[in-house]
C-alpha cells in the first residue's frame, strides 16, 4: 500500500510537468497581455512595465525561470492584484472554498446516496419517480439560476437569511451557498446511486444472502451497498476536486472570498501567473483525490488490491 | 432567523456599553458597495475609480475633490504660478499629519513624485505627471530621480516646476497617482506599505482590514487635520463585482451605497427606490473611430453619412434605457473651463432629416445603393450591451444605405491590443473616460502624434496645431476658444463619431447624508454621514 502511494505520488510529478508546460505556452497564445486594457498603456510605460515582470525576456527563458521558481513553491506575484503573490491570494481564498466546498460534498454525498438509495429500494414507485425528476431537475437547472432564486425567496421576500457574503462563516451566510453548490452534484450522486443499487440487488451474493434470511436493513446497508457505492466513489474525486477548488458562479452570486472567481478573473486578464497558479491548484487537487479514490476503492472491493 | 440574533447581539452590546456606563454613542458605520476588488492600493500602480475611492479616503493630495467634484486646497492649503506658468509653490497645512502622527512633509511629495517616474516602479500612470519637469526623461531612463522638477523649499514649502505651462495641472495633481506617500513608511515597509498595519495614511480614514473579495475596513484616523468634521466612524468598502448581488445587498439594507448596475435595472430600481437611484453624466465618451487610412472610410462624406445616420435618441433610450444619453460632441458637456462643447451641423436637423442628408452624401461620395457596395465591419469588444448597440447601428446603416455590415467581437484585452497595435479596421467601438476635468484629455485622442489613442489615425494639420497652441496659451479664455476650434474640426470631419454620454450609476440609500453628484465621479467618504 506504502509503495503504491510512494509510486502514484512520484507518477505525478512528470503530469505536473505537462500540465504547467501546456498551460503556460497555451496562455501566451492569447491575444494581449496584462496591461492591454481598455485604457491602453503608452509605449514608455508599457516597457517598464514588461521589464519589470520580465515579460520583455524571450518566451522560453520566461519558462525556465517559471518552473525553476514552481519547484522553490513561488508561483510569481499576481500582473493584476499587484499588491499580492498569487501564493498569497491562493492562500487567502481558498480557506474559503475549501469549508464551502466540503460542506457541499458532504451534503451532495450523504443526501444523494440516500435519496438514491430510497428510490432503488421502491424502484418504479410514485416515490422513485418524484425523487429522479428532482434530481433530474437538480442537474439541469444551473446554479446561476438556483442561486438567485433561493436569494430571492430567503433573503429579499423573507428575510430570514443575508443577501450574501461571508459574514462570520455562521450557518446563515453558508447554507443557500452550500445548497446551490451541492445540489447539481447531489442529483448526480442520487442517481449513480439508484443505478447501480439495483444492479447491486440483483446480484446472485445478494439473492444469497437473502436466501439465509437477513433482514432487509443488514441487505441493503451491509451488503448491496459495499458494492453499489463503487461508481459512487469513482465520481467522487473530480466532484472533490471541483467543489473544494471553488465556484467562480456560487462565489459571485453569494460574494464568497474564495479561489473560484480567480479562474475567471485570471483568464480574462491576462493574469498569467494567477492563471498558472490555479491550474496548478486544480491539478494537484484532481491528482490527490484520484489517489484517494484509489485508496478508497481498495478498501471497498476486494478484487482491487494495490501491492 | 439571523436577523433575530443580530439584534440579539447588538442588544447584548448596548448592554454592556450600559453597564461601563460609557458615554459613546453607536459608532456610525458606511457600508459601501465598490463593485470590483481593487487590484492594489498602491498610489504608483493604481489606475481604476473603485480603487481612487478607496485611496482618496486613506490618502490626502495635496488639492482633493469637494462633496460637488470641485477641486478644493487638499493637504496643501494654498499655492501660487509663477507669471510664466511653469512654477508652483505649495503651502502645506501646518497641521496636515501622518495616521503615525507624524508630520506630512514637502519631502514626502517630493519622494513620491520621484517614485512614480522611476522606472524601476513601473507605475502605470506615469505618464499623467509628464508636464513636471524631466519626468517624462526619468521614466524613460533618459534622466536621473534627483532631476525632476520638485523640490522641498521647508519642510512644509512644496516647489514643482514644469517642461511647460499646463493648464490643467491642478486638476492632473487631483488624480490618484498623485496621492503622497509616506517616505518613512515606505522606507521601513518596501513593497508591503500598502498592507493593513503597515500602511501609514494622511487621508480621513486608515486601513484596519482586508480581506480580498470580500471586504476592505477603514476607520476614522484621528491625526488627519479635519477630523473633527468627519463624522463616519467606520467604512466598509465591499467589492462585490456581481452587478445583481450589489443591488440585492442594497434591498436587503446591508448596504448603503452602491456604484454600478445593470442598465436594464433602472426602470424598475425608479419605480421602488424612487430619489435613491441617481445617474449623473459622468466625463466619457462612447464612440466609434473610422479607420481614416483606407477607402471608403478615408472620404469625409461616407464618415458624416455614417455617422448622421446613427439615431443617438434610440440608442439612449430602447438600447441603454437611459443610462447613456445622446451625444453628439467629443468633449463630453459640463467641464467647468471649456463650457458647452462644440456639435457638428447636423446635431440640430431631426432624425429624418438627418438620413435625407446622409443618403445623398452617401450617393455623391459613390458608394451604397446604385454605387460601390458598402461593406463595413463594426469590432467591439465582448459584452452584452456593447452587442446590443452595434446590431442597432449595423440595422441603422443597412435601412439607410443598403450596407453590407458584419459584426466582430473579441475580449477586451484582444480588441484594445489590436486597435492599439494599430490594427486595420472599418469602425470600431471605443469608450473614454477623463483622466482629469479638461477638453484636452478628450481632444488628445485625435492629435496625430498620439501613436497609442488615435485608432483611425485621424491626421489634420490644422488640428494638430490648435492643439499645439493651446498647450502654450496662459489665458485660460484664450485657450478655451483654440480648444473649441480644435474640436470644431472634428464635428467637421468626423474621424470619430461619438454616440452616448456614458453615465455613473449610484443607489444612495436615504439614510447616508452629504452626497453630491458631479461628472467627476468623486465621492469621499469624508463628507458623508449615515442617519439610522
Amino acid at each position: 500500500m506504502f509503495h503504491f502511494i510512494l509510486r502514484r505520488l512520484a507518477s505525478a510529478v512528470p503530469t505536473l510537468f505537462i500540465v504547467v508546460t501546456i498551460s503556460f505556452f497555451l496562455m501566451r497564445f492569447a491575444p494581449g497581455g496584462p496591461f492591454n486594457l481598455e485604457r491602453p498603456l503608452p509605449p514608455a510605460t508599457m516597457e517598464n512595465l514588461m521589464r519589470a515582470y520580465h515579460l520583455d525576456q524571450p518566451l522560453w527563458s520566461q519558462y525556465l525561470q517559471y518552473l525553476k521558481n514552481a519547484v522553490t513553491g513561488d508561483f510569481g506575484p499576481s500582473y493584476i492584484y499587484k499588491d499580492n503573490t498569487i501564493a498569497e491570494l491562493i492562500g487567502k481564498g481558498l480557506p474559503y472554498s475549501i469549508r464551502l466546498g466540503s460542506l457541499a460534498l458532504i451534503f451532495a454525498l450523504v443526501g444523494g446516496v440516500l435519496v438514491g438509495t430510497l428510490a432503488a429500494l421502491r424502484q418504479n414507485s410514485f416515490l422513485d419517480f418524484l425523487v429522479m425528476s428532482v434530481a433530474t431537475t437538480g442537474v439541469t437547472v444551473p446554479n446561476f439560476v438556483v442561486g438567485p432564486v433561493l436569494l430571492l425567496i430567503f433573503s429579499l421576500t423573507f428575510s430570514l437569511l443575508p443577501g450574501g457574503g461571508w459574514g462570520d462563516g455562521s450557518w446563515p451566510f453558508l447554507i443557500l451557498p452550500v445548497i446551490t453548490l451541492g445540489l447539481p452534484q447531489l442529483a448526480v450522486f442520487a442517481r449513480l446511486t439508484r443505478g447501480s443499487m439495483i444492479e447491486a440487488l440483483h446480484a446472485d451474493h445478494i439473492r444469497t444472502v437473502r436466501a439465509y434470511g437477513l433482514p432487509q436493513r443488514v441487505v441493503v446497508i451491509t451488503h448491496a451497498m459495499r458494492g453499489a457505492l463503487l461508481p459512487v466513489v469513482s465520481y467522487l474525486a473530480p466532484c472533490a476536486a471541483a467543489l473544494l477548488t471553488g465556484s467562480a458562479v456560487v462565489e459571485s452570486i453569494f460574494t464568497i472570498p474564495g479561489v473560484g472567481r480567480y479562474f475567471v478573473l485570471g483568464a480574462i486578464n491576462r493574469d498569467y501567473t494567477l492563471v498558472m497558479g490555479t491550474v496548478v491548484l486544480v491539478a494537484v487537487f484532481v491528482i490527490v483525490f484520484n489517489l484517494v479514490v484509489d485508496i478508497i476503492y481498495g478498501l471497498l472491493d476486494p478484487r482491487v488490491r494495490h501491492d | 432567523m439571523s436577523h433575530m440574533k443580530l439584534n440579539l447581539r447588538a442588544a447584548l452590546l448596548l448592554g454592556s456599553l450600559l453597564i461601563g456606563a460609557s458615554p459613546a454613542l453607536a459608532e456610525m458605520v458606511l457600508h459601501r458597495g465598490n463593485s470590483g476588488e481593487p487590484q492594489t492600493l498602491d498610489q504608483s500602480q493604481t489606475s481604476i475609480d473603485i480603487e481612487a475611492f478607496i485611496l482618496k479616503d486613506l490618502y490626502e493630495g495635496l488639492t482633493v475633490y469637494d462633496a460637488n467634484g470641485k477641486i478644493v486646497p487638499g493637504a496643501a492649503e494654498s499655492w501660487t504660478i509663477s507669471d510664466d506658468g511653469t512654477v508652483y509653490t505649495f503651502k502645506l497645512r501646518a497641521n496636515a499629519n501622518w495616521s503615525d502622527g507624524s508630520p506630512v512633509t514637502a519631502e514626502d511629495f517630493v519622494f513620491s513624485l520621484r517614485r512614480i517616474q522611476d522606472p524601476k516602479t513601473a507605475a502605470g500612470y506615469a505618464n499623467i505627471l509628464y508636464p513636471i519637469k524631466n519626468a517624462a526623461k526619468i521614466n524613460k531612463g533618459e534622466a536621473k530621480l534627483e532631476e525632476l522638477g520638485a523640490k522641498a523649499i521647508d519642510a512644509k514649502t512644496l516647489e514643482i516646476t514644469l517642461e511647460n505651462p499646463t493648464p490643467f495641472f491642478i486638476e492632473l495633481l487631483s488624480h490618484q497617482s498623485a496621492l503622497p506617500v509616506s517616505k518613512a513608511s515606505f522606507e521601513k515597509n518596501g513593497a508591503d506599505f500598502v498592507k493593513p498595519g503597515k500602511l501609514v495614511g494622511n487621508g480621513a480614514f486608515k486601513l484596519v482590514e482586508h480581506v480580498p473579495n470580500d471586504h476592505l475596513t477603514v476607520v476614522k484616523n484621528e491625526n488627519y487635520w479635519d477630523a473633527a468634521n468627519v463624522k463616519l466612524d467606520k467604512v466598509i468598502f465591499y467589492p462585490i463585482d456581481d452587478q445583481a448581488a450589489n443591488v440585492r445587498r442594497f434591498e436587503a439594507g446591508e448596504l448603503h451605497l452602491v456604484y454600478n448596475f445593470a442598465s436594464d435595472q433602472i426602470e424598475r430600481l425608479r419605480a421602488q427606490y424612487a430619489d435613491q437611484v441617481h445617474v449623473t453624466p459622468s466625463f466619457a465618451t462612447y464612440y466609434y473611430p473610422f479607420d481614416t487610412r483606407a477607402e471608403p472610410f478615408s472620404d469625409v462624406r461616407v464618415r458624416r453619412a455614417l455617422s448622421m445616420a446613427v439615431d443617438r435618441d434610440f440608442l439612449s433610450t430602447e438600447i441603454f434605457n437611459e443610462s447613456k444619453l445622446p451625444m453628439y460632441s467629443l468633449v463630453p458637456p459640463g467641464i467647468e473651463n471649456y463650457g458647452k462643447p462644440e456639435l457638428p451641423d447636423f446635431a440640430e436637423m431631426s432624425q429624418l432629416d438627418r438620413e435625407d442628408k446622409a443618403i445623398e452624401l452617401m450617393k455623391e461620395a459613390g458608394y451604397g445603393e446604385g454605387g460601390k457596395p458598402l461593406n463595413i465591419e463594426i469590432r467591439y469588444n465582448t459584452n452584452p450591451n456593447h452587442e446590443r448597440a452595434a446590431t442597432a447601428v449595423a440595422d441603422m446603416w443597412k435601412k439607410t444605405f443598403g450596407a453590407n455590415v458584419t459584426l466582430v467581437n473579441l475580449d477586451i484585452s484582444s480588441h484594445y491590443a489590436y486597435l492599439q497595435e494599430g490594427g486595420k479596421f472599418n469602425v470600431a467601438r471605443a469608450g473614454w473616460v477623463a483622466d482629469y476635468a479638461d477638453a484636452e484629455n478628450f481632444l488628445n485622442l485625435n492629435y496625430s502624434g498620439n501613436k497609442t489613442f488615435n485608432y483611425g489615425h485621424y491626421n489634420n494639420p490644422e488640428f494638430d496645431e490648435l492643439l499645439q497652441k493651446s498647450y502654450k496659451e496662459r489665458d485660460p479664455a484664450a485657450r478655451s476658444k483654440l480648444l473649441h476650434q480644435a474640436e470644431a474640426l472634428v464635428m467637421r470631419d468626423q474621424p470619430i463619431a461619438p454616440l452616448v454620454n456614458d453615465a455613473n450609476f449610484w443607489l444612495v440609500s436615504s439614510k447616508v447624508k452629504g452626497w453630491g453628484d458631479n461628472g467627476n465621479n468623486e465621492h469621499l467618504s469624508k463628507y458623508l454621514s449615515v442617519e439610522e
